[in-house]
């Protein structure tokens, strides 16, 4: 594949950001989007806009199948069983709060236990904390060893005969750990315990094949996966979406509704109550299209030249200290730089197109454990190149410089 | 932009070698706050003896290099000032960094207030505003003896 091609995809790229060639490093936190997935929306918009799923006109049937092609693609591209067992949210955000909200108010009482790592991000640990508050359950958290990742091991010494679920992410965005969640899903169903993978970080780098990891629920982010903003898949098993209550009430997840009861519709409407992002989810197959046209195996073994090279040249930075050191690694690198705040990097690399970010990227347990209060990232993407990763290590001579060290 | 502008050699200065850094005993005021955002977070102290004047004051906290700055140069600035000179200073110091291009209180000397234009060049970077004015806010929560922490978001 031809990363200069591939980049010539992304408009953003066209032109210079603040005078500068946009040198992107931030896609754990949103990838850039496509022309095609851009595109797509404004298409739709203009030429063939209608809601879905309620009424019987022309646009309203040819929305209604789009809306549900996607459905389709994300359940071939994830190896799902069935197409009702993707559910469209508004991120992997609500995926979470959908799960822990409906599981929770079903299968969780006092004293219970939910085990998650000390790397999840804050959507993997505040959906759950509301349940702590509401019903008295217990949050465990398996904790990380030294190079930044969470074993098999970890996760087994913290689940007892109290454990309920376990929710762990598939690759940490601070350490870029990639989870033995495979292994993990085995272990807990030895025990029944049902597992959520947060798969933030795992959807846009890794391969997934939901019958090989055999995960109850796995949360997807679209505009991680080069997709628009305010679109999740949260993916279920079948009978979890059939046993679980709906998430929130109101139009379209209903069967009938009379003064004395409700009755709730068949998958996969009882999980999507209200108008959906329909532009978003519709925009969302093209990138799934994008990516598959490239080759998931392809962006893997792109991103970790990329990964190899970039912590080749940071560690021969002086100064630069990586955070972690995860044998399965995804393609992020945190680091902090003796002396110099993680803001102060930012801004100035930012002066120079270097987009990262700096803070506790929404995982304040782990910095806290790392003793840390904030860290720098950069994150890769499929459209980034060597070059970026040698204007970064340029940049960050320069807030040494700078910083007089 | 003009990195120059904003890392000034003062502020390098303060933000790697903070004055007043740490806590003292008999402070009878003190406030938190923090970026959550970011996680950076302050805590001032301070004593305010009977004629309502700044005895002494420090902080703890860590943060960025200009959140760190404006901390130190912020206690330097308001110890043995009349708690109605601060307020006042506090005001004249988040209007500079906010809108105006100067500073306009006659309570501070000339060189206190080139001193503390060396903040100013945070306007030009907007994300980066609420690191210079977290210490100040929160000194002020602490003069009004809030028990609300300072936080820079809603």
């Amino acid at each position: 594949m031809n990363i200069d091609d591939i980049k010539r995809e992304f408009p953003i790229f066209d032109d210079k950001i603040q005078n500068n060639d946009l040198v992107y490093l931030d896609s754990a936190n949103s990838s850039q989007k496509p022309r095609v997935v851009v595109d797509r929306i404004y298409d739709f918009y203009t030429k063939e806009f209608s809601n879905v799923g309620r009424s019987v006109h022309y646009l309203a049937v040819a929305a209604t199948n789009l809306y549900e092609q996607t459905r389709v693609s994300v359940q071939k591209y994830i190896n799902a069983k069935d197409k009702d067992e993707i559910v469209f949210t508004k991120g992997a955000t609500e995926a979470i709060n959908l799960v822990a909200n409906t599981f929770g108010q079903k299968y969780l009482s006092e004293g219970d236990e939910v085990l998650l790592t000390e790397l999840e991000h804050h959507s993997n640990y505040v959906p759950w904390h509301f349940l702590r508050k509401a019903k008295n359950i217990k949050i465990e958290f398996a904790e990380i060893n030294d190079n930044g990742e969470v074993t098999l091991e970890a996760i087994e010494k913290k689940i007892t005969n109290k454990t309920k679920i376990i929710s762990v992410s598939h690759l940490s965005n601070v350490t870029g750990a990639i989870l033995p969640i495979k292994e993990i899903v085995q272990l807990a169903h030895s025990k029944n315990i049902p597992v959520l993978i947060d798969g933030c970080q795992g959807a846009p780098h890794l391969k997934l094949d939901m019958q090989d990891i055999d995960c109850d629920f796995y949360a997807i982010s679209g505009h991680k996966m080069y997709g628009p903003t305010g679109i999740g898949i949260l993916y279920a098993k079948k009978k979890w979406l059939e046993d679980l209550p709906p998430y929130q009430g109101g139009g379209g997840m209903i069967n009938e509704v009379k003064k004395e009861g409700i009755t709730y519709g068949e998958l996969p409407n009882k999980y999507e109550a209200g108008t959906m992002a329909t532009a978003q989810v519709i925009a969302f197959n093209e990138s799934i299209k994008f990516m598959e046209k490239i080759g998931i195996q392809n962006i893997e073994k792109h991103e970790k030249e990329l990964l190899d090279y970039g912590l080749e040249k940071l560690r021969k930075n002086n100064s630069v200290n990586i955070i972690g050191n995860p044998k399965e690694k995804g393609g992020v690198i945190s680091f902090t730089i003796e002396g110099i705040h993680p803001h102060d990097i930012a801004t100035i690399l930012d002066e120079d197109g270097v987009a990262i970010r700096a803070g506790h990227h929404c995982c304040q347990i782990l910095h806290d454990k790392l003793n840390l209060p904030a860290t720098a990232r950069a994150s890769f993407g499929v459209y980034n190149t060597k070059d970026d990763i040698d204007k970064l290590d340029e940049s960050i001579n320069k807030c040494k410089k700078i910083f007089n060290l | 932009m003009d990195l120059k502008d904003l890392y000034q050699e003062i502020i390098l200065d303060h933000g790697k070698n903070p004055r007043n850094l740490g806590k003292f005993d008999n402070y009878n005021k003190d406030a938190k706050g923090n970026n959550p955002l970011c996680g950076d977070n302050v805590h001032v102290y301070l004593r305010l003896n009977e004629n309502k004047k700044v005895e002494d004051i420090a902080f703890e906290g860590h943060g960025c290099a200009i959140s760190m700055a404006s901390a130190s140069i912020m206690t330097d600035m308001v110890r043995g000032k009349e708690e109605k000179e601060v307020k006042e200073i506090v005001s004249d110091f988040l209007g500079m960094i906010k809108e105006k291009d100067s500073l306009e209180t006659n309570i501070l000397k000339d060189d206190e207030k080139t001193k503390l234009m060396s903040l100013s060049g945070v306007k030009q970077y907007p994300m980066r505003v609420k690191c210079a004015t977290l210490s100040w806010h929160t000194l002020t929560s602490a003069l009004d003896n809030s028990d609300q922490i300072v936080k820079t978001e809603e």
